[in-house]
């Protein structure tokens, strides 16, 4: 018995100890970039562009400005397709009675589902084809939005989807009583209860795109001046970090850059935490 | 004003028909563009060439991947080794052993560590871990290679196996321990010898994803594998120092070279995508078989 006890005493131990070094890890990683890259912030980080050149000079303005631009442009594309594209998979996907629109579910859902799986390159080296040379979108905020589209559908189908399973059919029944039509049942009743959930897969996706560099790597160009327009080339955050690192080795000016993704994507998470705790109360 | 409406949901089915086949069209697309752009590097190389040729030199005419293939495959198997243990004991840990409280603490930082973007992974890496890993004393030792890509790509894929793992040894059903712990076992002869091969195939196909997720990281291991064309090979009689070579992932050959690529070369990176490509399919499906037909706990 007390074999019995010790072993399971040394095996809790390792169970601890694996999951303290998994948070010592987490709290290294944010830690050290959020302090020392704090260290270089300041309200001129924020108001300059970058210099370019092989100093690595200048602030980060111009980088956050492609930032957003790049994930309302995703967004505006991504977000109809994938909301509409959800509700149809659960609203209407299975009233079908031709085999042949069943059939294109069936492959529809196998479609999201290797999406998901795909990694990010792949994306990139198809946008890069497509967008890029095919139709001379060029290196620009356009092509990497239609790449960077690609990435965010299945997230936005999915989370489209469990909100709207997550509504009661008793709330589209009692709506259909009293003379609704379907569409009408679905815009005035399933999505207002739905809402909060779609926005975290909004917000979700939104993360993805300020993350994800490899993509815009190779879609859209780099350049560290303001885009102007959809056709110009530019430079987001994450991408400015893989720039500053690999070409200039200005690291402090990288870490920087690199502690306000981290503090943007714990916004972010924070912002979804609190949506999804308060759709469960 | 009925038959606006009964228009109206006619539009709205079809408009919402249209954006679901979207995503089979994107699929088709991206299937079709990359096969078809790399159809000349298979037609003009042929896939066997491009597979066990090791020399790839695109200025005369080499294209031979197999230095790439051994480079993800090593690396991936360097992070499963290095994240697993620790990814499957924090599972553990968080489904059977924490206290709720602790476990609500916990499970943010988990989720937050997959939020963190792999640049700034790669840049932790080049900033950390390569100095430290220049430390160790070898011939030809620069930091950038195996080693530390290993430890950046085990960190990156620790959240996924955690997390996966950890809903599969949850959901394997109370009376089993219950039954487990009646019979005078102690809790943790219960995890060994009841949850964990009740949860068996959801752990295995944990595993098997967070694989998958490793095979795809692209801009990290750019940054801290050194990015050179060579089979890595151990430097002194050590075996493990392979680990110190330098070497290049298929998704960091893709990332390097395509924009400025053309004809033949341009094609043989679209097809290193395509074996990219149906490497991680049979992965993937390869997990989801795992997960649907696997004995979990619930349907044994």
């Amino acid at each position: 018995m007390i074999i019995r006890k010790l072993k399971q005493n040394f095996a809790f131990t390792a169970m601890w100890l694996s999951c303290g070094f998994t948070v010592l890890i987490l709290l290294i990683v944010v830690g050290y970039v959020i302090i020392k890259g704090f260290a270089h912030i300041n309200m001129d980080f924020f108001l300059t562009p970058p210099r370019g050149g092989l100093s690595g000079e200048g602030g980060i303005s111009s980088t956050i400005i492609a930032t957003v631009y790049l994930v309302i442009t995703t967004l505006v594309f991504a977000t109809p397709l994938g909301v509409g594209a959800g509700i149809f998979l659960v609203e209407y996907a299975d009233n079908f009675r031709s085999r042949f629109v069943q059939k294109l579910v069936v492959i529809a859902r196998f479609g999201v589902e290797t999406l998901a799986g795909v990694p990010s390159i792949i994306f990139g080296l198809f946008g890069y084809a497509l967008f890029v040379t095919t139709l001379h979108f060029g290196f620009s905020i356009l092509s990497a939005a239609l790449a960077g589209t690609c990435l965010v559908i299945p997230v936005i189908i999915r989370t489209t989807e469990e909100a709207l399973k997550a509504v009661p059919d008793s709330y589209r029944e009692a709506s259909l009583a009293m003379g609704a039509g379907k569409w009408e049942t679905i815009w005035k009743v399933v999505l207002p209860s739905a809402i909060t959930g779609i926005s975290t897969g909004i917000v979700l996706s939104a993360g993805r795109i300020v993350s994800e560099t490899a993509i815009f790597y190779v879609t859209l160009g780099g350049s560290y001046r303001t885009p102007t327009s959809l056709m110009s080339s530019g430079r987001t955050m994450a991408l400015h970090v893989y720039y500053l690192a690999m070409e200039t080795r200005a690291f402090d000016k990288a870490l920087a850059t690199g502690a306000v993704l981290i503090v943007l994507i714990i916004i972010l998470n924070l912002v979804i935490n609190t949506v999804s705790r308060w759709l469960s109360t | 004003m009925r038959k606006n409406k009964r228009r109206l949901d006619a539009a709205m089915k079809n408009s919402l028909l249209f954006a679901a086949l979207a995503s089979i069209l994107i699929v088709m697309l991206i299937g079709v563009f990359t096969f078809r752009e790399a159809l000349p590097a298979f037609r003009d190389i042929g896939l066997e060439k491009l597979l066990t040729e090791s020399v790839w030199r695109p200025g005369e005419g080499q294209y031979g991947i197999l230095a790439m293939i051994a480079g993800s495959g090593l690396v991936t198997a360097g992070a499963v080794i290095l994240g697993v243990p620790l990814a499957l004991g924090c599972a553990i840990f968080l489904s059977e052993i924490a206290h709720p409280n602790l476990r609500a603490l916990v499970k943010p930082c988990v989720e937050l560590l997959a939020g963190i973007p792999s640049v700034v992974y790669g840049l932790f890496g080049m900033v950390i871990i390569v100095p430290i890993v220049r430390g160790i004393d070898m011939p030809g030792n620069t930091g950038f290679g195996l080693f530390s890509a290993s430890i950046v790509l085990a960190v990156m894929i620790l959240p996924t196996i955690t997390s996966v793992a950890e809903h599969a040894i949850r959901s394997v059903p109370k009376e089993f321990r219950e039954g487990s712990l009646a019979l005078g076992a102690t809790k943790w002869e219960t995890i060994q010898k009841v949850v964990i091969p009740g949860a068996r195939s959801g752990i295995i196909s944990a595993i098997v994803l967070g694989l998958g997720r490793a095979l795809g990281e692209t801009i990290a291991m750019i940054m801290v594998i050194g990015n050179s064309v060579i089979i890595p090979a151990a430097s002194t009689g050590n075996p493990l120092s392979i680990f110190l070579s330098r070497a290049r992932t298929l998704t960091g050959n893709i990332a390097v070279e395509i924009n400025y690529a053309t004809g033949l070369h341009e094609s043989a990176l679209f097809a290193t995508g395509v074996i990219l490509f149906v490497l991680i399919m049979i992965v993937n499906s390869s997990a989801k078989y795992l997960m649907s037909h696997g004995n979990t706990g619930k349907n044994r």
